[in-house]
């Protein structure tokens, strides 16, 4: 095919760049050189006082091994799904009320006054089983391909971490709306943790702030909620990622190393 | 597995990573569409399924059901399934413990080179096992419906004592069937099997007094009805009087 000549754009000779003097220094020096490689020159500036670019680097350009198929991006998905739940219940946060008298008016007005606020509580709440589901298949695709052995039973751990964090998620937003069916199943859910040998009754006292299920177990269920359990997860899931990045994702368990002629060499020669 | 397997695995695993694609833009892409389904997902559930409200927490009048969010069903279904009291504690923490122990120190008695699940018999067939059961108990879950009514005979002895004492009778089974004891107890045909004890007869087994000492002052799970005799002493006598009459 042959090269299409564009013919230049009519350019006012103040703003045409000009040829560099020899023995002048290198590097913008109009104004409108610098506007130029202003985007260059701030992540510059950045890099140079934090690094970052080798640890950006590290991560996006890691190899993946090849047959990864899309059971890898359950992990990324369940990520995801947490993701949108912070984001949901940072809006729902902002006008839910979590005292016993008023959590039910705030969420009925979130339902029915707020602009998309029914909408944004959906979500919420069903996005929780979402992740639910995500973390279960991603924990079956790590189960059945072999993917917690040597070197990464670390991560597996962090990763039933990762599992009872969110369950203990769900769990304590279950009562937030406090109608009748979150008030009772958090009760009863509450007694059955209280049955467990030697923790389980003052596990339960701290549960509900006290002995009985009264007005400050709300907003310790509350807090639990939205600040305690996903700051563990956000610090544990930033872990769990580091040490996917640093081990690297597994191949699928049937493919066998095929070691090229050219790779050896490579291989002797670092 | 031996130091010789594990460089080998770490040799192969090398190969195989260094013949791959870099995770941007290939692992990424995948990603983001997985993430895009996702967001759909969740939005759809959120638009058709939306977020509805019951009636407000009332600690008081109960027409309640405890039943948990849908995973939790797995759980709940082992408490109905394990009856005799002094195994409660077992299904309550004692198999999920368990459960949770073998499933934390996995990869540490999982220790062989094998990968591929058909040559794992031992442990595809556990995980293949453990799936079939949670999604059976889930499914049981799903289907047992909390009962809110109960339909017992009046007893003879009852009818013998006149009509005020049927009326308290058939007062105190309302508030029994209201405050959903049939999600634990068993009252004739109606009310499941477990986790508490059936209640059919429970007044020849425990006088008024002792029954009485109970809902005050429960076992755990059941919840107290301390509250209720609080709030409403009429209804909690006439609950006290209807468990104490069934013989």
């Amino acid at each position: 095919m042959a090269k299409i000549k564009v013919p230049a754009p009519p350019v006012p000779d103040q703003l045409k760049p000009k040829p560099k003097r020899p023995g002048k220094t290198y590097g913008p020096q109009t104004p409108v050189e610098h506007g130029a490689e202003a985007g260059a020159s701030t992540v510059g500036w950045i890099d140079e006082r934090t690094s970052l670019s080798g640890g950006a680097r590290w991560m996006m350009f890691r190899k993946v091994p090849k047959g990864t198929n899309w059971f890898y991006t359950l992990g990324s998905a369940t990520m995801f799904a947490f993701l949108s739940q912070a984001v949901t219940g940072v809006f729902l946060a902002m006008y839910y009320d979590p005292a016993p008298k008023g959590a039910y008016e705030s969420i009925r007005h979130i339902n029915d006054d707020v602009f998309l606020g029914e909408l944004v509580h959906g979500m919420h709440k069903w996005g929780s089983s979402v992740m639910v589901v995500l973390i279960f298949l991603h924990m079956g695709r790590t189960f059945f391909f072999g993917a917690y052995k040597y070197p990464r039973e670390l991560n597996w751990v962090i990763g039933v971490v990762l599992l009872i964090l969110t369950m203990t998620m769900s769990f304590t937003g279950y009562l937030l709306p406090f109608d009748q069916r979150s008030y009772w199943a958090s009760i009863v859910g509450v007694n059955i943790n209280g049955t467990g040998p030697l923790v389980g009754p003052y596990l339960n006292d701290f549960l509900r702030a006290g002995p009985y299920f009264g007005a400050t177990t709300l907003s310790r269920f509350y807090s639990i909620h939205m600040l305690l359990v996903p700051g563990a997860i956000a610090a544990l899931m930033g872990f769990h990622l580091y040490l996917v990045a640093r081990l690297g994702t597994t191949a699928p368990p049937w493919l066998k190393p095929k070691t090229a002629e050219a790779l050896r060499e490579e291989e002797v020669a670092a | 597995m031996n130091k010789q397997q594990k460089e080998e695995y770490l040799r192969g695993y090398g190969v195989m990573k260094s013949q791959g694609k870099p995770f941007f833009p290939y692992a990424i892409a995948k990603d983001s569409a997985m993430a895009c389904i996702v967001m759909v997902v969740i939005i759809l559930m959120a638009v058709f399924l939306g977020a509805e409200l019951g009636p407000k927490a009332d600690p008081t009048t109960t027409t309640y059901t405890p039943r948990p969010e849908w995973y939790f069903f797995f759980l709940f279904e082992l408490l109905r399934i394990i009856k005799p009291p002094a195994l409660v504690p077992l299904a309550t923490i004692g198999i999920p413990t368990i459960c949770m122990i073998l499933l934390f120190l996995l990869p540490f008695y999982d220790r062989g080179p094998e990968r591929r699940p058909e040559r794992r018999p031992i442990a595809t067939t556990a995980g293949i096992f453990t799936i079939a059961a949670m999604g059976y108990l889930t499914y049981l879950g799903a289907t047992a419906a909390p009962p809110t009514t109960i339909d017992v005979p009046v007893p003879k002895n009852v009818t013998a004592q006149g009509a005020a004492a049927v009326a308290t009778y058939k007062a105190g089974q309302q508030v029994v069937a209201q405050s959903g004891c049939g999600a634990c107890h068993r009252f004739g045909e109606a009310g499941n099997a477990g986790p508490g004890p059936e209640l059919t007869k429970v007044g020849a087994r425990l006088p008024a007094a002792a029954i009485q000492r109970t809902l005050l002052n429960p076992t755990a799970p059941m919840p107290s009805f301390a509250g209720l005799q609080q709030t409403s002493p009429q209804q909690f006598n006439d609950m006290v009087m209807f468990l104490s009459s069934l013989r």
